[in-house]
């Protein structure tokens, strides 16, 4: 279960559609088309051909890329067509070679990645108006129907042979686990037993039956096929509400720098000390007043503030966890000038109908619920100099536990958390609950007090009557009790940490999203160390090889 | 064992006892006549067919021959005899007994191989479908309707299968093998080259010497399955699939004596000239001969397979003469050589052998394969003429796998883009050889006629004269 590789080689998230060697990115008015089409020499780590348009992190994170530059660069696209540039096979999903090869953790981190640009494709059509079609024009399995379900809607060529399927659990012994099990019961409503057939059946279901079963929602001949995925493409666009004659915003590689201290962007810093298992994150509040009017905040493009700091920010933790696995515990921090932060906060409010404004503010959601499902530790940490106001205060929301230095002696020096209206809906975690209200498990008073204190720079014992942060330790205590909080934390079992943690995040309330990311992924994990799938004779060990997968019949 | 006649579907399976599964066929044969007359040979089901019936599985005279309308063929379902005490001969369930039912956990995967097998049975079927209205002689026009009705019921003996054993499921892809259609962009058949035409009696010959004899190896590659039924299935299969080869061997020869006759009257190797002369000149029939081989070898599928591994380790499908090998008939540890394009070369690199199954029976069929090659090179070299075909190397032309994305010459050389555009014509048919050929075709139902492209046969069907009247025309 190990890489042969050298073991530091840094993974990162950089692409821009001119090195695209997987996806083709096409535009026509209104319609985008995704063309999967990918090199099966292209894989992101060696041992393993990307055979029948099957993925690995590094088409995903072509996927991803190629979302984000629909979202901005291109405001008058309504909707999305996700296809193949191959014939006669869609998508065969994860390339199983390389979840054979794989680390329990890099197929961990990758499916949650995978999870993360699927829940995106959901929330831009949620939230945005983009309206995703899948135009299946062949095999469409495993990970493939999984993707084509993220869409708002399914077309499935009818040639006869093709057909969508999610053979993980007969062929692999495994779940499909990028959303595949709880989308097709709690987004697509297939009756769960027709779910049961459909989900053990190697072979998978052709047009006709799927669409009986809700599994897709059209099916068209192979000569009619592009007229139709063109019709609906159409069709869907017009329900958006994308701006047909805005110019778009470019976003530009992120200037990052990488060196033995960690990851450094202009508005994002990660140092990382290796020893003590540990990252400390800033992020640095606009240095100047942001721009605030819609022409301003357009001229900036990526470098507004709101943008550029939620892209940083995202790609701090793609890299990390990619990256640093051990580094177990992130403690969080901000600096600058909340006025800054509060000022750009108006902004967003202000213009948020403005598509640009819009996607800021999905990316700063979207970015921010990467962070909930995070498996490290996350601290944050008020001391002197912090900033957390408004969107940035989200951080100290999002963190396990918050600490905040009181002085008592000295309160002008005093770090301050200010709310903003942003903290009240604008962000909403993968359980559609937004920090403030989860925290206090929607009880009026609280949230009520917290709501009347928008605005208002609130001190250590202010923030710690309204229950915004942990703890609130003096100078006199501070370095003594951040240091044991941080070194006590560092010295627990990181797996009963990363259970422990998803599940005090997510209080009551179910999502599609939190089934995916709680029930579907933390049964696949389990499975995934299971011997069963990925001992010597497990069925993920053993596939392709002809040899039959030797299963310990015990029901645990 | 012999054939109940008196039923509406022929049978030695006992079909009478079997009720449902009666009744399912019952319903199934009309679907089947109507494709018949849908799709099979053209403007002929009125003719009387000089055909030969199955009536029995004995080898020692397992066929009559009579006149027959085709539509009034007697198809029916005939499986070799039971063996007693047979076993499962190699992977995984080795020495274990055959399987009389479809084991659940291989039900999907058998169902594939079945459904992949007899959807190439109706295909070939409709690819030939026209080609009685060129055919070169009765007796010529009598092969390709035998070789018609004979697929139609391999058809039959796959969907006999499908209903006694795969329930609904089962039930539902025998309808499916009547609609498809092959060269059908919305409802193709199931591989590439099913769905290409067979536009001319040369590509006819050609595709029962290359393609049929790779039915003959996936047959006997079935013929080994642990599921017993398929195996006696395909066995009785095999009988009948000789026949195809045989016409395709002899009419390839055929048309090649023809050519040397004329090249000696000429005393010419001019193409133009031997073209002039109204038959097929022996570059042409090279061609043909790449193209034929070269999309068979496809048919064999991935070099390195995970299906293929999976199929024989779970006793579905074994190796050509599986029991006449002499290793473990398991292959868990062993290897075999399977090509790949590295550095502008084709090297020899080892597989699993347990993916490599494909590769090994590709190499099983092209040793036989040019076997008969050998035989048409006599032909020549009796006429005295320097010339010898050659079967390509079988990377050339590939379309499937990892030898696909390379250019590679007959002679097996790795080529640039620039150097295969430059070259190929001189390896594929071009679309003004194919004119030539086409142009050459033309119907000769006469007896003892035979069109002036093709020699007569040395001896004709079942000792009949070759100016026999094959086919009548009523």
């Amino acid at each position: 279960m190990t890489y042969p590789e050298a073991p530091r080689q840094t993974i990162t998230y950089d692409t821009h559609p001119d090195q695209y060697r997987h996806w083709r990115l096409t535009f026509d008015g209104p319609v985008a088309t995704l063309h999967l089409d990918i090199d099966e020499d292209g894989g992101i780590k060696p041992g393993y051909k990307l055979k029948l348009n099957s993925y690995d992190l590094g088409v995903d994170i072509e996927l991803y890329d190629a979302l984000q530059r629909i979202r901005f660069e291109h405001p008058e696209v309504r909707s999305v067509v996700v296809t193949s540039g191959k014939d006669r096979i869609f998508c065969s999903g994860a390339n199983i070679f390389m979840l054979g090869v794989s680390t329990h953790a890099w197929k961990v981190n990758f499916c949650k990645f995978t999870n993360e640009t699927r829940n995106g494709i959901e929330d831009s059509s949620r939230h945005s108006g983009l309206k995703f079609l899948a135009a299946c024009n062949g095999t469409t399995a495993g990970g493939g129907y999984e993707l084509a379900l993220a869409c708002d809607e399914i077309i499935l060529v009818d040639d006869r042979s093709s057909a969508v399927s999610l053979p993980e659990v007969p062929l692999l012994g495994v779940l499909p686990g990028t959303g595949g099990l709880t989308r097709v019961t709690d987004k697509r409503h297939v009756r769960r037993d027709h779910a049961d057939i459909f989900c053990t059946l190697t072979e998978g279901i052709r047009a006709q039956r799927a669409k009986e079963w809700r599994l897709i929602d059209d099916y068209a001949k192979p000569q009619a096929f592009a007229e139709k995925v063109k019709q609906r493409a159409m069709e869907l666009a017009a329900q958006s509400d994308r701006p047909a004659d805005a110019r778009g915003v470019a976003l530009p590689i992120l200037k990052r720098t990488i060196d033995e201290a960690g990851y450094h962007y202009e508005t994002v810093d990660v140092v990382i000390d290796r020893k003590a298992r540990r990252a400390t994150l800033t992020v640095a509040a606009p240095s100047a007043a942001v721009a605030n009017s819609i022409d301003d905040i357009v001229a900036a493009g990526a470098s507004w503030w709101p943008l550029l700091m939620a892209r940083e920010l995202d790609d701090a933790i793609l890299m990390l966890r990619t990256n640093d696995l051990e580094i177990g515990t992130w403690v969080l921090k901000t600096s600058g000038n909340a006025q800054h932060v509060l000022a750009a906060d108006a902004a967003l409010a202000q213009h948020q109908q403005h598509w640009f404004v819009r996607e800021t503010i999905g990316m700063l959601r979207r970015t921010l619920a990467r962070l909930d499902v995070t498996s490290r530790t996350l601290i944050a940490i008020a001391d002197r100099g912090a900033c957390f106001a408004g969107t940035l205060a989200e951080l100290l929301l999002a963190a396990d536990r918050s600490y905040m230095l009181a002085l008592p002696d000295d309160s002008a020096q005093e770090a301050k958390v200010t709310l903003s209206e942003m903290n009240f809906g604008s962000y909403p975690m993968v359980n559609g609950q937004y920090r403030i209200g989860a925290r206090f498990y929607g009880e009026e008073g609280p949230i009520a007090a917290a709501k009347a204190a928008i605005g208002k720079p609130l001190g250590a014992e202010e923030a710690s009557a309204l229950g915004l942060v942990t703890a609130t330790p003096d100078d006199l205590d501070w370095e003594d009790e951040i240091r044991i909080v941080l070194e006590e934390r560092a010295s627990l079992s990181p797996d009963a940490l990363t259970a422990m943690e998803a599940n005090l995040r997510f209080g009551p309330g179910e999502t599609m999203e939190t089934r995916v990311f709680g029930r579907l992924s933390a049964w696949q994990n389990w499975i995934f160390i299971r011997p069963n799938a990925v001992g010597e004779a497990g069925a993920l060990k053993v596939f392709g090889s002809g040899n039959k997968a030797k299963f310990n019949w015990e029901r645990v | 064992m012999s054939i109940d006649y008196n039923q509406k579907i022929p049978n030695n399976v006992n079909l009478s006892e079997n009720k449902t599964l009666q009744r399912a066929l019952e319903h199934w044969q009309p679907e089947f006549i109507n494709w018949w007359q849908d799709m099979g040979p053209d403007d002929s089901q009125n003719f009387d067919v000089y055909l030969r019936t199955a009536v029995s599985v004995d080898p020692g005279g397992w066929a009559h021959f009579d006149y027959v309308k085709m539509p009034d063929y007697r198809w029916g379902i005939f499986l070799n005899p039971a063996e007693e005490g047979r076993k499962v001969n190699f992977g995984a369930h080795k020495g274990e007994a055959a399987w009389q039912e479809v084991p659940g956990e291989y039900r999907s995967n058998l169902r594939r191989l079945i459904v992949t097998q007899g959807d190439t049975e109706p295909a070939s079927v409709e690819q030939q479908r026209h080609l009685g209205l060129t055919c070169p002689s009765l007796y010529d026009m009598r092969n390709l309707f035998q070789v018609n009705v004979e697929e139609g019921r391999h058809l039959w003996a796959m969907v006999y299968l499908l209903h006694a054993y795969f329930g609904r499921d089962g039930r539902e892809e025998a309808e499916a093998l009547l609609e498809r259609r092959s060269g059908d962009t919305d409802n193709p058949r199931i591989l590439g080259a099913f769905n290409e035409e067979t536009p001319d009696w040369l590509s006819f010959f050609m595709f029962t010497y290359f393609t049929d004899r790779d039915g003959k190896y996936q047959l006997c590659s079935l013929a080994e399955s642990g599921f017993d039924p398929l195996a006696r299935t395909c066995k009785f299969m095999l009988t009948e699939e000789a026949h195809h080869m045989f016409v395709g061997e002899s009419g390839v020869g055929r048309v090649i004596q023809r050519t040397c006759e004329v090249m000696n009257q000429l005393k010419t190797d001019d193409v133009a000239k031997i073209r002039a002369a109204g038959v097929i000149d022996l570059p042409t029939i090279q061609r043909y001969l790449n193209f034929h081989f070269s999309v068979t070898m496809d048919l064999f599928g991935a070099d390195v397979s995970s299906n293929a591994a999976t199929f024989y380790n779970t006793g579905l499908k074994g190796r050509y003469e599986e029991t006449k090998q002499d290793d473990d008939h398991q292959l868990n540890d062993a290897t075999y050589p399977v090509l790949e394009v590295a550095d502008g070369k084709l090297l020899t690199a080892q597989a699993p052998y347990l993916n490599a199954l494909n590769e090994r029976l590709r190499d099983d069929y092209v040793t036989d394969a040019k076997a008969g090659i050998e035989r048409w090179n006599k032909i020549i070299q009796k006429q005295g003429i320097p010339f010898v075909l050659s079967a390509p190397h079988k990377a050339f032309n590939r379309k499937i796998g990892p030898l696909s994305s390379a250019k590679i010459s007959p002679a097996g050389k790795v080529l640039s883009e620039a150097e295969w555009t430059h070259h190929h014509l001189q390896w594929l048919p071009s679309a003004e050889d194919r004119i030539f050929v086409g142009s050459l075709m033309g119907r000769v139902a006469e007896p003892g006629k035979y069109a002036n492209w093709i020699a007569p046969p040395a001896r004709g069907i079942n000792n009949q004269a070759i100016d026999f009247e094959y086919v009548r025309f009523n």
